[in-house]
Formats: C-alpha cells, sequence, structure tokens
C-alpha cells in the first residue's frame, strides 16, 4: 500500500520509547514546562480563552469542547475547586493513555498545572484504573519529581499558587470511567453515576464545582500554550483541534498506538505503512469498530471516514476513545458481539433497572444463537431488549443514568443492522457457520 | 483469644499508609479513603478479612456495612484468600482475535484449574479488557502486566512461580 494519510509531526507520542523519556529532565530538555510558564504571565481567563480557541476537545470519550467545559466552573463559589483526571482506561480497545502515564507522565503534569492556575484549583487527584500499576508507578515518580522542582506544591514555578496532586487507583470496575462515577469512587463509595444536572463543573467532588478531564486532553494542553491557540486549532479541523491518539489492534498486521491527524482516515490507518500496515495474508477486513466497543460498528464499505468526532457522527457511531478495532472476514459477528456484550453485563454496576437486567439478557440470547440453539424470534427479541436500554439512532437515547446502557446497546443495534444475516444463518443452520471453536486466527496461539 | 490481625511490623505498615492516605483529603471526608485504604489492608494481607475491614472502617469513621459494599462492588478486592498467584487472564474481543481464549484453556490444561477456580497457590480468573489489544493476548499475575504472550513466554513466566 502506498502512505497517503496526511503528515504531521507527533506531538504527544514524540518521545515515547526514547530513554529516560518518563523524567523531568528528559521533559525539560524537550521544552517541557515552557507552556506552564507561559500561562502563568497570563489571566486564568484568558487561559480558558485559548484553551477554547484551540478547538480542543476530550479525549475521554464524549468529544466534550474543553475549554467550554472549563468556562461552566463558577468563578464565584465559596467552596474548593477541584480537578479530576479520568485514567480509568477501561473501554475495550482503548489503550492509549497507558502510553502517556509510562513514557511522558509530565506532558500531562503540566496540562494539570496549567489547568489548575487558569480554574483556581488547589487539589487535583489522578484517578487511575487499579490494573495500571506500572503506569501508576511512573506517574508518581513524575508527581515526586514535579513537587521536588516546585512545580506542585506551596508554590507554582515561583508563584504565589498552592496545588497538591495525588494519584488514587482504582479496583477494577469499568464503570468508574464515567465521570461521575469517578466521582463516587473518589469519595470512596461504590461507582454508581449520578443523575446530571446538576454537572460536575457546578456540583462535582465532596459536592463542589470540579472537573473531570481525560489523560489525552491534559497531556494536549500544554501544546495550546507553547504553539499558540491558532497553530493548535489548525493543525485539525475547523470544530477538532490539534491531533489525537487512536489505539489500533484486532486482525491487522501492525496493532498499536499511533498519533494521527483529525482528517486521517481509517482505511489509511488499517493500510498505511506508518501505521497498520494492512492485513494478515489472505484476509479481507469484514467489520471496523472506529471508538472503542461501544461504538456501532462499521462495514468494509465505510472505511473511507476521518477519525474525527464530527465525521464519525454522520455515519451514525462515534470517535469515542480511538479504540479502533478490526475484524477479518474469518471472524464470526455473533460471537465477537457475544464476548462485547458479556463486557457490559459484567461491568453494569446494577443501578438502573433496563442496563442492570436488559445487558445479561442479550448475552444469553447472544449465546444461545452462537451455539446453535436461536430460534425464530430470537433477534427481535434481542433488538426489543436493547431497544429498551437505548433506541438507535441517533446514539444518545438511554434509558439509563448513564451512557454505560447506550454503550451495550449500540454494539447490537448495529450489528444487527449490518449483519443480520450472519445471525439468520446461525438459527437457520442450528450451528456456527464458522465453527464453535475458539478464536486466534494469526499469532501464535493460531 | 482470637489471634491478632496484624503482626507489629505489619501494624505499623498499616497506620502508616491509613495516617498518609487521610491527609490527602479534608478533614471531614476522611471516608474518601476508602478505595486507598482497602489497598493497603490487601497489600499487607493478601485479602481483605473481615476484622480487617472493620479496622479500616472505624478508622475511616464510616460504618463496616459502607467497607464491605465498596470491597464487595470492585472486582480486585478479594473477600476470601486468593491462591498466592492470581492469575488475570483477558478475554475480551482484541485479545481473542490473537488467541486469548487458546491461552485460557492452555492455562486451565496446565494449571489442571477452570476460569473461576482456585487453589493454594493459583487463583484463574477470566477478566475484562486490561488497555493491552495492541499487545495482545495478556494476562495479569498479582498486578504485573505481561503482553504479547506466546506459549514459550507463557511457560516461562510460570515457571519462574514458586
Amino acid at each position: 500500500m502506498t502512505a497517503t494519510a496526511k503528515t504531521i509531526d507527533p506531538i504527544i507520542s514524540a518521545a515515547w520509547g526514547k530513554p529516560q523519556s518518563w523524567t523531568l529532565d528528559s521533559y525539560k530538555k524537550r521544552g517541557g514546562y515552557e507552556g506552564l510558564k507561559k500561562a502563568l504571565e497570563m489571566q486564568p481567563a484568558a487561559i480558558i480563552d485559548e484553551v477554547k480557541k484551540s478547538n480542543l476537545r476530550g479525549r475521554g470519550g464524549a468529544g466534550f469542547p474543553t475549554g467550554l467545559k472549563w468556562s461552566f466552573v463558577p468563578k464565584d463559589s465559596p467552596k474548593p475547586k477541584y480537578l479530576a483526571v479520568n485514567g480509568d482506561e477501561s473501554e475495550p480497545g482503548t489503550f492509549k493513555d497507558r502510553y502517556i502515564l509510562e513514557d511522558d507522565p509530565h506532558m500531562m503534569l503540566e496540562g494539570i498545572a496549567i489547568a489548575s492556575y487558569a480554574l483556581g484549583v488547589h487539589t487535583c487527584y489522578v484517578y487511575l484504573r487499579g490494573e495500571f500499576k506500572f503506569p501508576a508507578e511512573r506517574c508518581q515518580a513524575a508527581i515526586d519529581e514535579a513537587y521536588k522542582a516546585g512545580i506542585f506544591g506551596k508554590k507554582m514555578l515561583g508563584k504565589d499558587f498552592e496545588l497538591n496532586c495525588y494519584l488514587v487507583r482504582g479496583a477494577g470496575a469499568y464503570i468508574c470511567g464515567e465521570e461521575t462515577a469517578l466521582l463516587e469512587s473518589l469519595e470512596g463509595k461504590k461507582g454508581w453515576p449520578r443523575l446530571k444536572p446538576p454537572f460536575p463543573a457546578v456540583v462535582g467532588l465532596f459536592g463542589s464545582p470540579t472537573v473531570v478531564n481525560n489523560v489525552e486532553t491534559l497531556a494536549s494542553v500544554p501544546h495550546v500554550f507553547t504553539g499558540g491557540s491558532d497553530w493548535y486549532a489548525k493543525l485539525g479541523t475547523d470544530k477538532s483541534g490539534g491531533t489525537r491518539l487512536v489505539c489500533l489492534s484486532g486482525s491487522v498486521n501492525r496493532p498499536g498506538v499511533y498519533e494521527v491527524s483529525m482528517f486521517t482516515t481509517l482505511a489509511e490507518l488499517i493500510y498505511d505503512d506508518k501505521f497498520g500496515r494492512g492485513m494478515p495474508a489472505g484476509r479481507k477486513v469484514k467489520a471496523v469498530i472506529p471508538g472503542g466497543s461501544s461504538a456501532p460498528v462499521l462495514g468494509a464499505d465505510e472505511l473511507d471516514v476521518a477519525m474525527e468526532f464530527e465525521a464519525l457522527k454522520v455515519k451514525q457511531t462515534m470517535a469515542g476513545s480511538g479504540g479502533v478495532i478490526v475484524m477479518d472476514d474469518s471472524t464470526c459477528m455473533v460471537r465477537s458481539l457475544w464476548r462485547v456484550a458479556r463486557f457490559y453485563a459484567e461491568e453494569s454496576c446494577g443501578q438502573c433497572t433496563p442496563c442492570r437486567e436488559g445487558t445479561p439478557w442479550q448475552t444469553r440470547l447472544l449465546r444461545k444463537i452462537e451455539e446453535g440453539r436461536g430460534e425464530p424470534g430470537d433477534i427481535e427479541m434481542l433488538s426489543n431488549v436493547a431497544s429498551s436500554i437505548a433506541p438507535y439512532p441517533p446514539i444518545g437515547l438511554g434509558n439509563t443514568i448513564c451512557a454505560l446502557g447506550d454503550a451495550a446497546a449500540l454494539p447490537t443495534h448495529s450489528f444487527l443492522m449490518r449483519y443480520r444475516d450472519e445471525f439468520e444463518a446461525h438459527i437457520r443452520e442450528h450451528r456456527c457457520p464458522f465453527g464453535d471453536k475458539p478464536w486466534g486466527s494469526f499469532g501464535d496461539w493460531s | 483469644m482470637a489471634e491478632p490481625l496484624f503482626t507489629p511490623e505489619e501494624q505499623k505498615k498499616f497506620d502508616a499508609g491509613i495516617a498518609e492516605i487521610i491527609s490527602h483529603y479534608p478533614p471531614e471526608r476522611k471516608s474518601a479513603g476508602m478505595l486507598p485504604a482497602l489497598r493497603v489492608l490487601q497489600e499487607i494481607k493478601g485479602w481483605l478479612p473481615p476484622e480487617g475491614l472493620r479496622l479500616v472502617a472505624k478508622h475511616l469513621e464510616v460504618t463496616p456495612e459502607r467497607a464491605y459494599e465498596v470491597a464487595s462492588f470492585y472486582v480486585m478486592y478479594h473477600l476470601k484468600k486468593p491462591g498466592k498467584y492470581v492469575i488475570d487472564v483477558c478475554t475480551n474481543l482484541s485479545c481473542s482475535l490473537w488467541g486469548a481464549e487458546k491461552m485460557l484453556a492452555y492455562l486451565e490444561e496446565k494449571l489442571g484449574l477452570k476460569a473461576g477456580e482456585a487453589n493454594e497457590k493459583f487463583t484463574l480468573r477470566e477478566t475484562e479488557c486490561l488497555a493491552s489489544c495492541g499487545t495482545a493476548p495478556c494476562l495479569q499475575i498479582n498486578e504485573d502486566h505481561h503482553e504479547s504472550l506466546t506459549r514459550a513466554k507463557l511457560d516461562a513466566i510460570l515457571a519462574k512461580l514458586s
């Protein structure tokens, strides 16, 4: 395949894999904390304006404009304000924040310092998923360095501004990536999402105004100040500034995290020499999940689409957390959906009935169909169950407090829309046409 | 008399851990330290014994039921004593496409355990996505992460577990 993808210089991932890239020394040699120096010379309101002008959008899944989110924090609140960093990275197919934490944690810490100064935050909690032992060690070491260097602590680079930053590890719950569940967890409770409104910017951690930002979002912030908001905005489209990390996995020759432009298409990501380098020998693309396993699946004829929030929205799917999962023509779509459905059933927090009851029901129906026990009417029932959790299209009609319900229903709707014939074949033939065997079509376990 | 929960060294470690955690939160919000406090207890004892849960609750000024509620919600907390090595195998979509189900079957045979079972030495579990989809298949052993696993690599890792 020829290299056609629009070329950008990596910003976030530039130092990954280089010796000692996670240290303060390395980060400073690359111009680290210069963005913070610039920001500290500005008025807080001007900092928020710069972030607005940069068109930076949240990289955790929803793509909400970051500057706008910051501007929702009331300026006159007598309560303390908090910043909570969402490093719960648990959406299947997503593995990008981990590399920021492991290979360049100071980039995120600089973003934390800028955000805290702009928002008047004096306490920041970095919430990492419990399984991130090594990323947490690297991140904690970086926090310790930042205290020693006078970035965190009583003064920020000599300026009279106190910021304390604490790392908290979760304990294995996907739901805690939902921002209000994350706040509950930070308050020492089980991760049950809260009804919104009020939004965390007004009533968040300990009842105080709180901004929740993703790791990659915060790691992007310093670049808005070193390069300027105009430069940052122009890297992207008129609605999404900057670059983004995408995580390529599944049936491709070279899975991995790649920093791409907002114009890079799914096809380029899969086939380009700089990225995925195409499909394993003899295999063709059957389906691609473009934004983590909750994003509606796209077919092989729909890959000429940029991996950007607005472009994927037009396709009734989403850019989400950047997790691109490729399935080849030997992959059974019923089995794939069953596996995805099991995840949401496992991770449903149990608070809302449609999700608590609906997610295991989907799983039971899918298992029945995959194991050749499906009957006429099962597909309609599956579709009904999914619609009871969240109808589709469009995205966002869920009958539950949080978006986990939508996340669990969207794969079912989209798999049935595009691959219904495979589901019907399972029922008609009373077996899986792909063979009811464990997977693993390549690699050492094939 | 029942045996004390902690040895003197363990008690010291626990007290220091709890004091550090509480200092991270506003004074009236001690209970916010529940997750880290349970982690400290589990790091010391290998699991969360009931008297330990009561102790954590007392330090954080909440009811023991609250500690149990949190401990039972999150999968990484052990309410029963697990095997010496807890093996969590990801079998989600990206890992399965790279053979995770076969790797799990291989482990089940090798350890003589089904997923979800435990003996003195091993607890074997299927787990959800571990953010290692680009380096699949993967697993964690007592929270240590292993990725891009092949049969040879896995055998070498297992051989080191005594």
